[in-house]
């Protein structure tokens, strides 16, 4: 229908001017070679300074550029056209679930809420030695698939359970780091931890839909890591009870 | 945005304000935070979106585990070398004893470096690096969390903020420092991205850790963020910069793209080709091949392709050979450039050769600090310490890379020198240091940039004038200079002044308004590509990163210094290089080969 051209149907929302958010379509020459969305978006901004997203790295290391592009959570910046087109037609709206500032720009407190939520950062009250603490290869490879999260919030702004309790529900990205830190060999507040998740909704409202496994830019696993919380807590509740029994 | 007036401009207090979220800004703030003094981080973006994050090999220091005899003053022999004897040796015998103490903390902290099998951090080896002097061989002194340092770094340092309390506007962008009569810094005009409301950060002390500026070019490893906002305000003040000539290009950018693929590729065994399969290094650096300092291979790159023996139909590019290391190793050590590589090059590093070409990775000057983080300028030929101004990370120049960085010493840069800054802004506050206040008319001149824009009616694109200036760097300030080439440069640099000067900011808008972001960052391009071009034209000597083809020599009689760029004069003058550490004796200058 486009011939050679790109058809482009973009989020548009600016508060000062716009009452509702609409879809605004931009027509421009398909590119000669695959560029990645944000380079489109690049293209549609040097046309129309008044479009808004947010972008840093360019690499898909930041994290910055998390959008939904064709109905699929991802960044942009790895994301190639040539990827996503569909019948000449790529749609770019917001992350799903999140109020928007702007355009594409979300505002995140909520997801970075539940992130310092579950206290990310190592928990070792005792003494440091004078170099580092030791943790073997096998101990620190435990930590892979987890650690390189770069709370872009692709994952958490796919899942419904997170849409539905933002407040309560952890959302796979904290829940990922929650377990980088229960599986961290240095870290000793295991107890407090499940503790802190084992009420009804910050874990348990995940019901394994896996959206966020399937869009997470760095290939991570966000509901195997909330499977492994999980079975610490059901371990954890066994032992309460038979120590209880003693 | 309408014109903001002083009366009308809300004032936050704080006892430190830190510009910038990401390595050295956030190792001051967590000092700082501790400390009880009322700080916070003001950052464009959220902090763990910094550029720090894209570092990947990893984090160069004498800790003693790869080798358990490792020395810091072998490191700081390196590092002198490296630096082409005009790093100062106060400031890197610094770097190198203090840094295994700010290495084991980042641990302690949570960083999850990889291990070796006796559970100590591992370390592997990285380019300039050599035992005992320089006659030990190679060293492996770059501890590492797989390539993904950077991001391992950054993370531990924000989730240690959130853990001690520390404060963060995020997404709050610092446009000019405020100056009062005396010439002291007392603070930040800002304005919040989000809602575009303007302030005046008030501040008993003001840390620039707004990293470097690669942007300046067309082509670069650098984030888009990176557009040296802290050094250019310090600039717009009057405040001088250093080493300016000094701009490190990474051999392996990926080609077209810019993306960095880490040395520790070559650390680990990797090695680059020409056309023909032939690794030119050999011949280049014959000890130490394709480890030898970044500006010495980028040169050699730059040579073969010149001499007609580059890769691909252009013959624009090299090969960096991995597939010999096998999936194993690629897979546990290089997974994140496996990864780029693919998205990037659209290329699998475990079959086929990646296509790189030098690409500019790294600011080696910025505004002058001593070891403490005190910024200074310089008056009748000494340094004057600036009153509530302070610098740290690849935005300062304290100076420890010279006229070239080896590579995992930014890492080491950012922690220790963000500490030490943190740790003296603690000290001084608490006995009772700090600055006089500014008065409404300082106050007005600091918003003047930001309402001329907001008053534009006209003018010139952001977006064109963007290109034209990074094209202009790239053309004449590259790997190779040239000082026919580079008045051609300033001569344009002087015509895309009135350009700059002269903006026009289409949408006016408050809410996430970029395009008021982008405008400024623009500006602040235009302050560190000029105080480059002016400094570059002026040393006529090559050393480290800066090569000149017309006086191919290094020049120890004339150029044994750094250079000193005043914003007002536009002149570049000398100051001195420290050559008086405190524990070791002085490396004196020789000659630099590998």
């Amino acid at each position: 229908m486009f011939g050679n051209k790109l058809k482009v149907s973009l989020y548009r929302y600016n508060p000062e001017e716009d009452k509702f958010p609409y879809m605004k379509n931009y027509v421009i020459d398909k590119p000669e070679r695959d560029i990645m969305v944000l380079d489109l978006l690049h293209l549609l901004k040097e046309e129309d300074q008044s479009i808004s997203y947010r972008r840093s790295c360019r690499e898909g290391v930041c994290g910055s550029d998390g959008m939904n592009i064709n109905g699929k959570n991802g960044l942009a910046c790895i994301t190639p056209i040539s990827s996503v087109i569909k019948r000449n037609k790529i749609e770019l709206r917001p992350l799903p679930g999140l109020p928007v500032i702007r355009d594409l720009v979300v505002d995140m407190t909520e997801f970075y809420a539940q992130y310092e939520k579950i206290k990310p950062f190592l928990q070792n009250e005792t003494t440091a030695p004078e170099q580092e603490r030791l943790q073997s290869p096998e101990e620190r490879d435990k930590l892979d698939g987890l650690y390189e999260c770069i709370l872009c919030a692709c994952c958490s702004t796919s899942c419904p359970s997170f849409w539905w309790n933002p407040d309560k529900f952890v959302g796979p990205a904290a829940l990922l780091q929650a377990y980088r830190f229960l599986a961290d060999s240095r870290d000793l507040k295991t107890q407090e931890r499940l503790e802190a998740l084992s009420d009804p909704f910050s874990v348990y409202r995940c019901h394994g839909i896996m959206n966020c496994v399937n869009v997470c830019p760095k290939g991570l696993n966000p509901n195997k890591a909330i499977g492994e919380i999980k079975s610490m807590l059901h371990k954890n509740k066994k032992d309460i009870i038979v120590s209880d029994g003693v | 945005m309408n014109n903001i007036f002083t009366n009308n401009i809300k004032k936050i207090e704080f006892d430190a304000l830190i510009v910038g979220g990401g390595g050295s800004g956030m190792r001051a703030s967590l000092e700082l935070a501790k400390s009880g003094l009322k700080t916070a981080v003001v950052s464009k973006v959220f902090p763990t979106r910094s550029h720090t994050v894209s570092a990947q090999g990893g984090i160069t220091c004498a800790i003693a585990s790869a080798d358990p005899n490792d020395d810091w003053r072998w490191h700081m022999y390196d590092t002198v070398k490296g630096a082409d004897f005009i790093g100062d040796q106060d400031a890197i015998e610094y770097l190198c004893s203090e840094g295994p103490k700010a290495v084991f903390e980042l641990e302690h902290m949570g960083l999850p470096f990889s291990r070796f099998e006796n559970g100590r951090i591992y370390q592997r080896p990285f380019g300039g690096q050599s035992k005992d002097f320089g006659k030990g061989g190679q060293a492996a002194r770059t501890c590492a969390a797989a390539d993904r340092t950077g991001h391992a770094l950054l993370h531990t340092l924000y989730q240690n903020n959130v853990k001690e309390g520390a404060n963060f506007l995020n997404e709050w962008f610092a446009v000019d420092l405020v100056k009062n009569s005396k010439d002291e810094v007392t603070g930040v005009i800002a304005f919040s991205i989000e809602n575009g409301e303007v302030a005046y950060l008030k501040a008993q002390a003001t840390v620039l850790a707004t990293g470097g500026a690669g942007r300046i070019y067309a082509s670069t490893t650098n984030a888009l963020i990176n557009t040296g906002d802290g050094l250019a305000m310090a600039l717009r003040a009057g405040f001088p910069a250093q080493d300016m000539e000094m701009w490190q290009f990474h051999p392996t950018g990926i080609y077209g793209a810019g993306s960095l693929v880490t040395e520790g590729c070559r650390g680990e065994g990797g090695f680059l080709i020409n056309k023909d399969g032939e690794r030119f290094m050999e011949r280049y650096a014959p000890n130490v091949k394709d480890l030898a300092g970044r500006d010495v291979v980028a040169r050699s790159m730059v040579l073969e392709i010149l001499e007609g023996r580059g890769c691909g139909d252009k013959s624009d590019h090299i090969y960096l050979k991995l597939d010999h290391l096998g999936a194993e190793v690629l897979n546990s050590k290089l997974p994140g450039i496996c990864e780029l590589s693919r998205t990037f090059a659209h290329v699998d590093p475990i079959y086929e050769p990646i296509p790189v070409v030098p690409t500019c990775h790294y600011m080696m000057g910025g505004t002058p600090t001593n070891i403490s983080g005190q910024a200074f300028t310089r008056i009748n030929d000494e340094d004057h310490l600036i009153p509530g101004l302070f610098s740290a990370g690849e935005a300062a120049c304290v100076s420890v890379h010279g006229a070239n960085r080896l590579g995992g010493n930014s890492l080491l840069d950012l922690v220790v020198f963000g500490r030490a800054t943190g740790k003296h802004i603690q000290s001084e506050l608490k006995s009772g240091g700090g600055v006089d206040s500014a008065t409404k008319s300082d106050i007005e001149k600091s918003l003047e940039r930001l309402n001329k824009l907001n008053d534009s009616s006209n003018g010139h694109d952001p977006a064109d004038v963007k290109k034209e200036l990074q094209e202009c760097m790239q053309n004449y300030f590259g790997v190779f200079r040239r000082g026919e080439f580079m008045k051609k440069g300033l001569d344009q640099l002087n015509e895309l002044k009135e350009k700059v000067d002269n903006l026009h900011l289409k949408d006016k808008s408050d809410a996430f308004n970029t395009s008021r972001v982008e405008a400024i960052e623009l500006q602040n391009l235009f302050e560190v590509a000029e105080s480059t071009a002016i400094s570059a034209y002026q040393r006529t000597e090559s050393r480290g990163a800066h090569a000149r083809d017309d006086y191919p020599d290094r020049d120890d009689e004339n150029w044994l210094c750094h250079t000193i760029y005043d914003p007002i004069s536009k002149k570049v003058s000398k100051r001195g290089v420290n050559f008086e550490p405190n524990k070791v004796e002085a490396f004196p200058p020789k000659v630099r080969t590998y």
